[in-house]
């Protein structure tokens, strides 16, 4: 799995925060970061409860092989 | 008359009246008809009070993917919006801020104010937001009972929160408390609520031209020095966005309290599970489903849409007015099993509570860290908790724009 963000899309609701802490990250204006972009398995359920919660349609992920 | 924008053919049966009734007797679920609308057509017109015909969506999954989508807009100001009633219109013209704005502006100017409902900064507010927590606490257990919980803590709590935040001072709290419920009362006087709207404006300008000669580390100096000064926002606009957190951080979270212990003390079971765990995963999820259970933001989030766009089955024509109801989208059997049963064990992460879409709630993080504190703090101190009132006499918020209780006599 392949984490994917658009940043200005971004409005800063926290709510990847939340659900994947371990994933995602927040810079000093709320502002979605990713801090692993290739999770590992353990943390791909929170990545796609973080996929459906973000409010703005900011996170994606590529399926790998 | 009032001409309303109708484009489909429509069908000689008068529209149901938006907003509906709650069910008497029952002061959480959601207006009956509301559901039976969500039953029948999920997509269909209501009638408003100027007699306009906007479209009410009310499935989750229709909701949220309205709310998130680009082809509508928040801007009151455009033909066909679907004013709340005659204030909110008046106040519509008078004043733009960013939750009425559709992007890039809407954009530009939340981003000037995101920084500190960072999730990293709003957990570091934890500890200041438990001493409050403890202090109001211990100020109303020391008074004879009974006492109302509004007034004593529901209230003064995220007013205190939001003061300190945006650095006004907390002593002004009658002021700007009177104006704000002006603001969130359904059907005000429109000349009244222009006014409340103006008196809190004034304040917050002033306030500002302070900030500017003697700033310090809170959200409106941040604005005056570097927003105001550098012309990027007028003072006036400034002072639209701050009276808009003020306001914002009033009603919401404290009739979120208060209703919340209502719908709490009449779940004594899902109580006893809260008062007995000390688990941060089990008083978040009560958070979480408490917003989704009670939706306090009961009067729909207010759209137009800007294209032709298919909901359903039904087109919704450019110009149409749309309202979506998140509070019966809350109670939607599709996502939430058995949805009027208030279960703190459930996952209730996607509830639209917030809204959804680029207008979801700014201070959804401070919102759900103070309500954490309350709920885990609250009826563990006071295990003895009661109302003095029956349910039945409690004067429940049909009439606002965010629902809840007035008052709430407790006794312990
Ligand atoms: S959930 Fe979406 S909008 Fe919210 S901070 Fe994360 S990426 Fe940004």
């Amino acid at each position: 799995m392949r984490v994917k963000v658009d940043q200005p899309k971004c409005v800063a609701s926290g709510q990847c925060v939340l659900a994947a802490p371990a994933v995602f990250d927040q810079d000093d204006d709320g502002i979605v970061r990713i801090l692993v972009d290739r999770p590992e398995a353990a943390h791909h359920e929170d990545v796609k409860e973080s996929v459906a919660v973000c409010p703005a349609a900011a996170i994606w992920v590529e399926e790998e092989e | 008359m009032t001409e309303t924008v109708t484009t489909t053919a429509t069908t000689p049966t008068p529209h149901p009246e938006f907003p509906m009734a709650r069910a008497s007797g029952c002061p959480f679920d959601p207006p009956p008809a509301l559901r039976e609308q969500r039953n029948g057509e999920p997509v269909s017109r209501v009638r408003l009070w100027d007699g306009s015909n906007p479209w009410l969506i009310t499935r989750h999954d229709q909701v949220r993917a309205l709310l998130g989508d680009p082809r509508i807009s928040a801007d009151p100001t455009r033909p066909g919006y679907p004013h709340r009633d005659a204030g909110a219109k008046a106040r519509a013209e008078t004043r733009q801020t960013f939750i009425t704005m559709d992007d890039p502006g809407h954009a530009r100017l939340r981003r000037m104010v995101t920084a500190p409902f960072a999730i990293k900064k709003v957990e570091a507010m934890r500890p200041a937001i438990q001493k409050i927590v403890d202090d109001l606490l211990d100020t109303m257990l020391a008074a004879p009972g009974p006492v109302d919980l509004v007034e004593a803590f529901a209230l003064p709590l995220p007013s205190l929160v939001i003061c300190e935040l945006l650095g006004v001072p907390y002593d002004k709290h009658d002021f700007f408390q009177k104006h704000t419920k002006v603001l969130v009362r359904r059907n005000g006087d429109p000349q009244e609520v222009i006014a409340a709207s103006e008196a809190l404006i004034d304040y917050l300008q002033g306030l500002l031209a302070d900030k500017l000669a003697e700033p310090g580390d809170d959200i409106l100096s941040d604005l005056a020095t570097k927003r105001v000064a550098t012309g990027e926002l007028t003072a006036r606009e400034a002072a639209e966005m701050g009276s808009l957190l003020l306001a914002a951080g009033h009603e919401t979270t404290a009739n979120m309290i208060a209703l919340g212990t209502v719908a709490l003390l009449q779940h004594p079971d899902q109580l006893a599970l809260l008062r007995d765990s000390d688990d941060p995963k089990l008083i978040a999820a009560t958070v979480e489903e408490l917003l989704r259970y009670l939706t306090i933001v009961h009067s729909g989030r207010l759209r137009v849409a800007l294209e032709d766009i298919e909901v359903g089955g039904v087109t919704l024509r450019a110009g149409d007015g749309v309202i979506c109801a998140t509070d019966i989208a809350n109670r939607d059997p599709e996502l939430f099993a058995d949805p009027d049963r208030l279960d703190l064990t459930r996952d209730a992460r996607r509830h639209v509570a917030f809204g959804f879409g680029v207008h979801q709630c700014l201070g959804q993080p401070l919102a759900r860290v103070e309500l954490q504190v309350v709920y885990s703090t609250l009826y563990r101190r006071i295990p003895t908790l009661a109302l003095a009132a029956g349910v039945d006499e409690l004067r429940f918020k049909h009439d606002g724009v965010i629902y809840g209780v007035y008052e709430l006599p407790v006794t312990w």
